[in-house]
């Protein structure tokens, strides 16, 4: 079935298909699941869902740690890099879904440009491997605490922005994927030497699961910020969240 | 007539039992919220049930980890700073030496070990340092996996970041360990948590009780 759908051109899922699980995972529901010792310490839910002081003031303690995390953040300090033979395999697949649901690149797919950016004219896969590109074997390390090393190659972002006459002096970049996810990252953290959109992994193309045809690999923040199957990039100055930041993970997740 | 009685100092002078309440309230919430973000990658064979923990998912647990994260932070430098600057380290705290504690704590599991508020016997002492200084590992393991790009240095010092991780796990376990051990000790012990709250006088030397 999925097969049959992926060779016509077709989402291996649509959103219909998985509405429960969509539901379960849904902000709500993954606050509500179970009573937590906080609740017994009328805490009740201080999970980040409730409109309660308590999670009113959790909110207010994660953007003043974006403010620190921006703070101690440094352009030119370089995460540690790693030989070649260093990296993991089996490389974990990681996703909001699950692995049978990726999605392969839609055959009219360009890199769209939106925002404060001047020259808007979207991008193909030819072109953006026209430009410079830098590879980096780096350790990507999940939100949820485990760590792999990994291999990509692509363009410097620094330099796609400025190719594209985006404004640096933005506040924020934002990202979309094809398969419904985004995030964002600040200015700063784009510019950074070692955030590039990565075209390659292991020497080789970026295969669906690993983020094809471009994702974006940010070595000086979570993983989760390192948004695979990228559709859209763009540059704004207004506060664009994303999939996970918008149900409570911090924002600047900086490492 | 007169007395030559003068009052005597509090076991537990007001600034400690102010940051050893402080200080418990951020070790016990970084405890609960960090047991929610190990569950989301259990790195020992075992989670911790959902209503132990404090933030109920990840992002929650998180969200708590670092706000807490501050309280500790502040109240442990506060403790510190005083502890060295009125004495108390010195005083109360100085590390006691192999033999003193292996008698005590003989004596102490024979039960002829009494407890005399505002006195500091060579098992407690290293109890004390002990977890003084797991807290301390805490923090600065916290702070590697954390930051393991801006602090790289102290990430490189604990042996990168999956070891960092591993010994930020095993400082907790070593403070939860200290926690029962510390609570058994109050409840068989309970003046001195009459001292902790109220602020009760040191008792001299012949009260060993």
């Amino acid at each position: 079935m999925n097969r049959r759908r992926l060779m016509r051109g077709m989402p291996a899922v649509t959103a219909d298909e998985i509405r429960p699980e969509l539901n379960r995972i849904g902000r709500r529901g993954l606050f509500t699941r179970g009573l937590s010792l906080g609740s017994l310490a009328l805490l009740t839910g201080c999970d980040l869902s409730t409109h309660s002081g308590v999670d009113a003031a959790l909110w207010a303690m994660l953007r003043f740690n974006d403010r620190v995390q921006a703070a101690l953040f440094s352009r030119t300090r370089l995460a540690q890099t790693y030989p070649a033979s260093a990296v993991t395999r089996p490389f974990r697949f990681n996703a909001y879904y699950e692995e049978w649901q990726v999605r392969e690149t839609p055959p009219d797919w360009q890199l769209e440009l939106s925002g404060l950016i001047t020259d808007k004219t979207p991008w193909t896969i030819d072109k953006l491997r026209a430009l410079p590109q830098e590879a980096q074997v780096t350790r990507h390390i999940c939100i949820e605490g485990w760590s792999q090393i990994g291999q990509w190659s692509g363009v410097p972002l620094h330099v796609f922005l400025q190719r594209v006459g985006a404004d640096l002096k933005a506040r924020y970049v934002s990202f979309k994927c094809f398969d419904g996810y985004s995030t964002s990252v600040d200015m700063p953290s784009a510019l950074h030497p070692q955030t590039i959109l990565a075209l390659d992994f292991v020497d080789r193309p970026l295969r669906a699961e690993w983020g094809a045809p471009v994702r974006l690999r940010i070595p000086t923040k979570l993983g989760f910020k390192s948004a695979k199957n990228v559709q859209a990039i763009s540059v704004t100055n207004t506060y664009p969240g994303g999939y996970w930041e918008d149900q409570g993970y911090d924002w600047f997740s900086g490492s | 007539m007169y007395t030559t009685q003068t009052p005597r100092r509090p076991a537990h002078p007001l600034p400690i039992r102010i940051m050893h309440w402080v200080g418990a309230a951020a070790v016990i919430c970084m405890m609960l919220s960090g047991w929610a973000i190990y569950n989301a990658s259990p790195s020992l064979p075992f989670t911790f049930p959902r209503w132990m923990t404090l933030g109920g998912w990840l992002a929650g647990g998180i969200a708590w980890h670092i706000s807490a994260m501050w309280v500790l932070f502040m109240d442990g430098f506060a403790y510190l700073l005083y502890g060295a600057l009125s004495g108390h380290f010195r005083r109360d705290l100085h590390l006691p030496g192999p033999r003193a504690v292996i008698a005590d704590l003989g004596a102490a599991l024979t039960g002829r070990l009494g407890h005399r508020l505002g006195y500091y016997n060579a098992v407690q002492r290293l109890f004390y340092i002990g977890v003084i200084v797991l807290i301390c590992l805490a923090v600065a393991t916290g702070l590697s996996i954390w930051k393991p790009v801006q602090l790289g240095w102290l990430t490189d010092l604990f042996g990168g970041y999956p070891v960092a991780r591993g010994i930020h796990l095993a400082a907790m376990i070593g403070i939860a360990l200290f926690i029962v051990v510390h609570l058994v000790l109050v409840a068989i012990f309970p003046r001195t948590l009459v001292s902790m709250l109220a602020g009760s006088a040191a008792e001299p030397e012949e009260t060993v009780r």
